[in-house]
């Protein structure tokens, strides 16, 4: 009697670890979807959003014929880059472009002659623009209302044109904020495929080095060594590239400045190294002692046993290590914002200045207004960071299963 | 005892209810000199609590009414004076410091005085290399804050007249950093506050009129001939002048005002 209640308690206990392992895989799993589908749910907003910044307009004189505007050709009227109405094929009599912003009101009307509550300012900037048939305007929607009679343009939403063709990315340019992605991730992609270069063989040779060839003491001195470089944190390595990688860069490859996507890579690979080199090396080590033995027993030597058994036998593991530590360097945020110089340029050569995804995100995201068009357009990069890091797992998933069935 | 531990909490809780302390909330810039002026306010039985958040939030509280004093790097925005209009508030303005911003080269540079106009040049991108501007062959490095940054937008507005900077420019985290780069790079220009400026980089004298340059200095920015000065603002509703007047007399105090210049502002009286 006492001996069944005692199994039946048994059981119970099982059934309730069991209970709780799926509750909690199921509850993590919904979780990580959440925060995918709230990152792609901010990030569409900015399809919706006005070209011009939130709450204000761009308006002409009511005879002059321009009908649409990109966001580039505005940014470029506004920063006096394009001067003439001839530029933007439009013709008018009077083709020399003037700028209006509302500062600019007291130097074509006298100031005292503005209502206090502002209230009659829509026909102050009808007339002005009434006077210079050539003049655009960047005002506050709520002055291009009542009392407003010249021509308000409509340039319509960001595109996805726009957004992933745009090759400038000033996201707080008034009056159009640019939201080019081009230069940024071009950078995200440089600095990371630079990273894997460099540490890929160094970690590999690394981790075989300590599995296979390196004696018990050095195996013991290496390994915590190594570990430890994983616990530093991302600042310090940012720190330590500023101060030493940027200018030896500088000086080795004589350049004018030395904070470089190369900079970047190098940073990276350091800090990618440690997860390469442990995962890796514990894949080595699993290897079955028969196999090897089996092999030397054959005539190889030590060499060809690691390359002909240990590794094909291991590389799953080797892969994983690798994806985890290339997924480090794709995400790495604060080391990467110190040393590449920010530059949002497309880069030609590792040798250039480089802004990332991670960095412009953690540069940028905490001064954003919540809801606009900057915070969303920093979603979408968050967007495209997600994916570029599931396409690699997802590529390397697929060697490594390739690869697994070749040695079976 | 429980109880007794009870009634000194509760004890509290009324008296902090009794004590009217004062919000303050805001810029960024501002956090540091208003924290330092509480903690002395404080010492003299006043209380003032500060938060942090951007020019735009502390004005927008003082909108809506949460906060008592909203600090601010930047004058009002034209909206937010709209918005002013239509909620029937008015708002009174209190410059408390001023803190200047300072162009700054690497110490090798041959160049030491630039005009307003060949600072736009050289951030917007049509001079390219020193010796555009009287200096040496080099190209030139361009650094600057984040675009997050309320200097970054201050120095747009004030040197480049609202145009955009140019896109190759390299942006730094943080005014530290500006530092070591431009301390490391020969070709490099940035600005940085007066408060940062050191022996490891060179100030270079600006003029707004092509005629007469002036190097930032304390007395410079002071006596308003120094060009690339901005006020740091309290704005408070005037229907409150009552309950804020005691702190912002504090502030503009001598006291005050020397708490001003330890933090590396420049005091206004």
């Amino acid at each position: 009697m006492r001996k069944k209640m005692f199994r039946g308690k048994k059981y119970f206990i099982e059934a309730l670890w069991e209970g709780l392992l799926k509750i909690s895989g199921s509850v993590t799993s919904i979780i990580i979807i959440l925060i995918v589908l709230f990152l792609f749910s901010e990030g569409m907003g900015i399809f919706k959003k006005k070209v011009v910044e939130d709450g204000y307009v761009i308006a002409v004189n009511k005879n002059n014929p321009v009908k649409d505007l990109s966001p580039e050709q505005i940014k470029n009227i506004f920063d006096v880059k394009i001067v003439s109405w001839k530029e933007l094929g439009v013709n008018i009599n009077e083709d020399e472009i003037s700028l209006l912003r509302l500062d600019d009101i007291p130097n074509y009307f006298p100031e005292d002659q503005i209502a206090e509550d502002m209230s009659n300012l829509p026909q102050i900037i009808s007339q002005i623009l009434k006077e210079h048939p050539g003049m655009i305007a960047f005002i506050p929607e709520d002055f291009a209302k009542k009392g407003f009679s010249e021509k308000v343009l409509d340039l319509g939403n960001i595109n996805l044109k726009e957004f992933f063709g745009g090759k400038e990315w000033f996201p707080t340019a008034q009056p159009a904020p640019q939201f080019g992605v081009i230069p940024i991730v071009m950078g995200t992609l440089w600095v990371s495929l630079g990273a894997i270069l460099i540490a890929l063989p160094f970690g590999i040779a690394v981790s075989i080095y300590s599995a296979e060839l390196a004696s018990k003491k050095v195996h013991k001195i290496l390994k915590p060594v190594i570990e430890l470089l994983a616990g530093i944190p991302s600042v310090v390595y940012g720190f330590f590239g500023l101060i030493v990688i940027v200018p030896l860069i500088q000086k080795v490859f004589n350049l004018d400045v030395g904070e470089t996507g190369l900079a970047g890579s190098i940073v990276l690979a350091i800090m990618a190294l440690p997860t390469i080199i442990t995962i890796a090396e514990d894949a080595l080590r699993s290897t079955p002692r028969a196999m090897k033995e089996a092999s030397l027993a054959l005539g190889a030597n030590k060499w060809q046993t690691i390359l002909k058994v240990t590794i094909p036998y291991s590389i799953s593991g080797i892969t994983a290590g690798v994806v985890l530590g290339i997924g480090r360097a794709i995400g790495e945020t604060m080391a990467v914002l110190m040393v590449t110089g920010n530059a949002a340029v497309i880069p030609h050569t590792l040798l250039e200045p480089v802004r990332t995804i991670p960095a412009t995100i953690a540069a940028e995201l905490g001064e954003a207004p919540k809801g606009g068009a900057h915070y969303e357009a920093l979603f979408v990069l968050g967007c495209i960071l997600f994916i570029i890091t599931l396409i690699i797992n997802l590529v390397v998933e697929y060697i490594s299963s390739k690869n697994k069935n070749k040695v079976a | 005892m429980k109880i007794k531990i009870f009634g000194f909490c509760l004890a509290l809780f009324l008296l902090n209810l009794g004590v009217n302390a004062q919000k303050i909330k805001g810029s960024d810039s501002v956090l540091p000199l208003s924290q330092k002026q509480a903690e002395a306010y404080a010492k003299k039985g006043g209380r003032a609590t500060v938060t942090g958040g951007g020019s735009g939030v502390g004005i927008a509280a003082l909108i809506d009414g949460s906060t008592d004093i909203a600090q601010s790097s930047r004058k009002m925005k034209f909206g937010e004076k709209a918005k002013l209009v239509a909620k029937k508030k008015q708002i009174k303005e209190v410059v408390v410091a001023k803190d200047a911003l300072a162009v700054v080269v690497n110490p090798s540079n041959k160049v030491s005085q630039l005009t307003r106009q060949q600072l736009e040049d050289i951030f917007t991108g049509k001079v390219t290399n020193w010796k555009q501007v009287g200096g040496s062959d080099l190209k030139i490095i361009v650094y600057s804050r984040e675009t997050s940054s309320g200097t970054y937008e201050f120095f747009k507005e004030v040197v480049l007249k609202n145009k955009n900077y140019k896109s190759s420019v390299l942006s730094m985290p943080a005014t530290g950093a500006i530092i070591q780069s431009i301390k490391q790079t020969k070709g490099a220009i940035g600005y940085v506050g007066l408060a940062y400026l050191n022996k490891e980089v060179k100030a270079l004298k600006v003029s707004f009129d092509g005629k007469k340059y002036f190097a930032p200095t304390i007395e410079t920015s002071k006596n308003g001939t120094y060009p690339i000065v901005r006020p740091l603002l309290y704005y408070y509703d005037i229907k409150k002048t009552k309950v804020v007047s005691p702190f912002i007399n504090f502030v503009l105090s001598k006291q005050g005002q020397d708490i001003v210049r330890q933090v590396g502002y420049i005091p206004v009286k």
